[in-house]
């Protein structure tokens, strides 16, 4: 047993651990802003773990994307509305035991099939696309290279569908509320010189 | 036990996955709760796929992972987005009450 299998190891089970245990925190805290902190928490344990794997990159982008953005954005919404969360716990205890249940069986049904299956030996040579040696190119590379040539349609649609995404978001939420001054340019390009501008002419010592 | 091996991974997700599906169980009148149970169960997914594309030398879980991490996003967005809009409604996110289109 060498230092480094051990050093993984370690790492390994403190990352997986904490992402469980922040898991169940997600689930069953009383505060939804726990929930959150707690989700972000198991999304930084799972980017350790892709580290581990060697998926650097993704990392990354779960960092980024998911701590930076989606759990953000989660945040902003709980803190924005205004809602009595104890009410909204109360069925909590009604709901237990059939959660339970669901979720037993979906993990035994899982750790049966965990504990009943083998990997093809000739797995190795089926790959669609192989992984470079780490010296030769890095991980980012490698998955640019492949994502820009074989999957660039799966790449565009998923550009497609986060264009989608942000122009639904913006149609859903975008109102036009009374009595809010705002800027209408195109009333300001067609104003008219004649109905904008008075001339008056002032006569001395008597004023306008 | 400390040779780190695929079932490790697969474990790990199961798990994540389960949490997710019995947090959609156990709070069943929060919508925001359930979005982020949605997430841990996309999440899960995509550590399955990391470990996969890793353990089978293969890079193309990584790019569906990525799509995948792409999806999870804009799902998040216009799920919030129907939430927000749903609270400026009926002042309320309790799910029992969406059930206006039940005919």
């Amino acid at each position: 047993m060498d230092v480094g299998t051990l050093l993984q190891a370690i790492c390994f089970y403190a990352f997986a651990g904490v992402a469980v245990a922040s898991g169940v925190m997600v689930v069953s805290a009383r505060n939804p802003v726990h929930s959150v902190l707690f989700l972000i928490l198991a999304f930084f344990n799972a980017a350790g773990l892709f580290v581990l794997l060697g998926a650097d990159f993704l990392a990354m982008i779960l960092v980024i994307v998911y701590v930076g953005a989606v759990a953000v954005l989660f945040l902003f919404v709980v803190m924005m509305l205004d809602i009595n969360f104890v009410q909204l716990r109360h069925g909590f205890m009604q709901y237990l035991p059939v959660g339970a249940l669901v979720g037993l069986v979906l993990l035994v049904e899982l750790v049966l099939v965990f504990g009943a299956w083998t990997l093809s030996p000739e797995i190795g040579s089926a790959a669609a696309a192989p992984m470079p040696e780490p010296a030769q190119v890095t991980n980012t590379a490698a998955l640019g290279l492949l994502l820009y040539t074989h999957y660039i349609y799966a790449f565009q649609a998923a550009g497609l569908i986060l264009l989608v995404a942000m122009i639904g978001a913006i149609v859903l939420t975008l109102r036009s509320r009374e009595g809010v001054r705002r800027q209408k340019i195109s009333q300001q390009v067609t104003r008219r010189r004649e109905a904008s501008v008075e001339i008056v002419k002032v006569r001395p010592r008597q004023g306008v | 036990m400390l040779q780190i091996g695929l079932a490790h991974y697969l474990t790990v997700a199961a798990i994540l996955f389960t949490l997710g599906i019995f947090g959609i169980f156990l709070n069943r009148r929060n919508v925001i709760i359930i979005l982020m149970s949605i997430e841990l169960i996309l999440l899960a997914v995509n550590i399955n796929f990391v470990a996969f594309s890793s353990f089978l030398g293969d890079l193309v879980g990584q790019i569906f992972a990525l799509l995948v991490l792409t999806v999870a996003a804009s799902e998040a967005a216009i799920g919030l987005a129907i939430l927000v809009v749903y609270f400026r409604n009926r002042g309320s996110i309790a799910v029992e009450d969406i059930n206006l289109m039940k005919g």
